[in-house]
């Protein structure tokens, strides 16, 4: 099946948010291709009617009380941000 | 002979009848750090004023309740904590100096009055088997400085097996704990899905991802396993039941206990020398009334194809958070936010960590979900089923923890796909979710490590730190240790 194309990569970049060199998106087409025709060995598999495992343990939704509950202050959460003005997040213009 | 040649509990009886103290135990973790880090690169991050600091409290106010009372560890730094540097050795958080929490698994260990000593290097994110993914200088093999410590958790692996620490806390996902344990000689543990709370652990691929120990024994291992494990409102994932007394299941007795070997296990591919080491160790375990048969574990050979397909559809998504926001390293170049989340990521990710996060981004994406993620996950099923078939007849599942020992630095980084074939034995574990153990079963010709790998039930750890037990007991490669530079 799939040969992973240049033009794919760079659609997968693009959701993925990662910015690609073009350098970068070659290897990237041999790499994912080379790791696709790989995983093309779990079609010698007939799956028809398998459930998929998404977990492991038999568990159901787990739920708790919405409760309000004191965690961490304004400040706290701004400590580590790379940029933050008037107490909040900064960040670059989103409108064009 | 070292301090850390004893286990926790003999050291305890030394602190409380004041034979040594708080503060001998602590300078000896530094002073080792000081001799030998320079070669083996474990630590990324100290925290010894703290550390020294703790040490003198402790020492004025013995708690003879508390089961690490003194003790010096390491924490993976992929695992939070609060106001220590947490990097994940990405240069994304290069400057993720001040996390706002503790993870579960390190409130539990200062509840038992552990020593924080610092934080250990690790593949970029988890992702790697060989520490060379890290984006600080990786970790070295202890036992020879030309060879990896294997990965992902080679810093908590080789800070144990040097002297540095006297026990670490890992993560493993597909192997991250066994396999570096296996390389550098030590005791490393990957619990049941569920066991141990991951709320804190940085989230690799979350339904995978499980936080165990790494020691110098099985005894100290299945200790600090007590005192992490459990249930925590704060992951929802895990499970809401008892934790046993792992020590007192520590008997030397595994007369009639029925060991499965999947031949799968020794097939081509495992070095001879592993194999050797594998076929006495069963001679052995027969020796003391144990019996063993081989088995299969037919769906094995795709378990590889789809762990790397589940994990890295679950690491796209989980490592979405890490966008120049809210805390990390952000780009200076951007016009605007989309263009700075990309050149952030761009910059701050390693090739390893975007080569999985494209992977995953792919197999998530419109139009192949079914092909290969939902696919890996069926076939996840009957992996699944593979083990759950055995146990209805075997205790435990006994086997190579790697196919080789270490490999030699820069060997296998410029070829994914085999470094990522190597972890054949260790991934079909987490898929199943099933508790695994790796510990030291021989030496290859080159004097390097060879790791022994027990399989348990869900949830039955005791079982296998039984069977690890009695082994080490009747064995004494636990007792070897690496000639770094400096005494131990």
């Amino acid at each position: 099946m799939a040969e992973i194309t240049k033009e794919q990569v760079e659609h997968v970049a693009h959701l993925a948010r990662l910015a690609v060199t073009e350098e970068e998106v070659e290897h990237l087409v041999d790499e994912l291709s080379a790791i696709i025709e790989y995983a093309e060995l779990l079609n010698e598999l007939d799956t028809e009617g398998i459930e998929p495992t998404t977990h492991v343990l038999d568990l159901k939704n787990v739920m708790r009380k919405d409760e309000p509950k004191e965690w961490i202050t304004q400040g706290d959460a701004l400590r580590n941000a790379p940029d933050h003005k008037d107490g909040q997040f900064r960040v670059p213009s989103i409108l064009e | 002979m070292s301090l850390f040649d004893h286990t926790i509990k003999e050291l305890e009886a030394m602190l409380h009848s004041k034979e040594i103290t708080v503060l001998d135990l602590v300078e000896e973790s530094y002073q080792r750090i000081e001799e030998v880090d320079g070669q083996v690169h474990a630590f990324l991050t100290l925290d010894k004023e703290n550390a020294l600091a703790k040490a003198k409290v402790l020492d004025e106010h013995p708690d003879a309740a508390a089961k690490l009372f003194g003790i010096p560890g390491g924490i993976k730094d992929n695992i939070m904590t609060k106001g220590l540097r947490t990097t994940c050795a990405s240069q994304f958080l290069d400057n993720f100096n001040d996390p706002l929490y503790d993870a579960t698994v390190v409130e539990k260990l200062n509840n038992e009055q552990y020593i924080a000593v610092g934080k250990l290097n690790m593949d970029e994110f988890a992702m790697g088997s060989s520490n060379e993914n890290s984006s600080y200088d990786p970790t070295r093999n202890p036992w020879n400085t030309d060879y990896v410590p294997g990965g992902s958790s080679g810093g908590s692996a080789a800070a144990v097996a040097a002297g540095e620490v006297l026990f670490s806390l890992g993560s493993d996902t597909g192997g991250s704990i066994r396999q570096p344990a296996a390389f550098c000689g030590v005791v490393g543990m990957k619990p049941t899905y569920g066991r141990v709370s991951r709320s804190g652990l940085v989230a690799f691929a979350s339904s995978l991802d499980q936080v165990g120990p790494i020691t110098r024994t099985v005894e100290d291992n299945a200790r600090v396993l007590e005192v992490i494990a459990g249930h925590d409102k704060m992951d929802s994932t895990s499970a809401n039941l008892e934790v046993p007394a792992y020590t007192e299941a520590l008997t030397g007795d595994v007369k009639g206990l029925k060991i499965a070997v999947p031949k799968e296990y020794l097939a081509e591919g495992v070095a001879p020398e592993v194999r050797e080491s594998v076929l006495e160790a069963l001679k052995v375990y027969e020796s003391l009334g144990a019996t063993w048969e081989e088995v299969s574990i037919p769906h094995s050979k795709y378990a590889v194809a789809a762990y790397y397909l589940i994990s890295s559809s679950e690491a796209s998504a989980n490592l979405a958070r890490f966008d120049g926001v809210r805390y990390g390293v952000r780009t200076e170049n951007a016009d605007n936010m989309i263009d700075m989340f990309k050149k952030s990521r761009s910059e701050g990710f390693g090739p390893e960590v975007k080569r999985r996060i494209m992977l995953g981004t792919f197999a998530l994406s419109s139009g192949y979900y079914d092909a290969y993620y939902k696919k890996a996950q069926q076939v996840r099923t009957l992996i699944k089923n593979d083990f759950d078939k055995i146990f209805e007849e075997y205790d435990v599942i006994i086997g190579p923890t790697s196919p080789t020992t270490a490999f030699k630095v820069g060997e296998k980084i410029d070829d994914p796909l085999t470094m990522y074939a190597d972890d054949v034995l260790t991934v079909p574990v987490n898929l199943a979710g099933v508790p695994g153990i790796s510990i030291p079963c021989g030496f290859s010709p080159e004097g390097l490590p060879i790791g022994l790998q027990i399989i348990g039930k869900h949830f039955d750890e005791s079982t296998v730190y039984r069977t690890a037990h009695a082994f080490e007991q009747a064995t004494d490669y636990h007792t070897k240790r690496p000639q770094l530079g400096g005494a131990n």
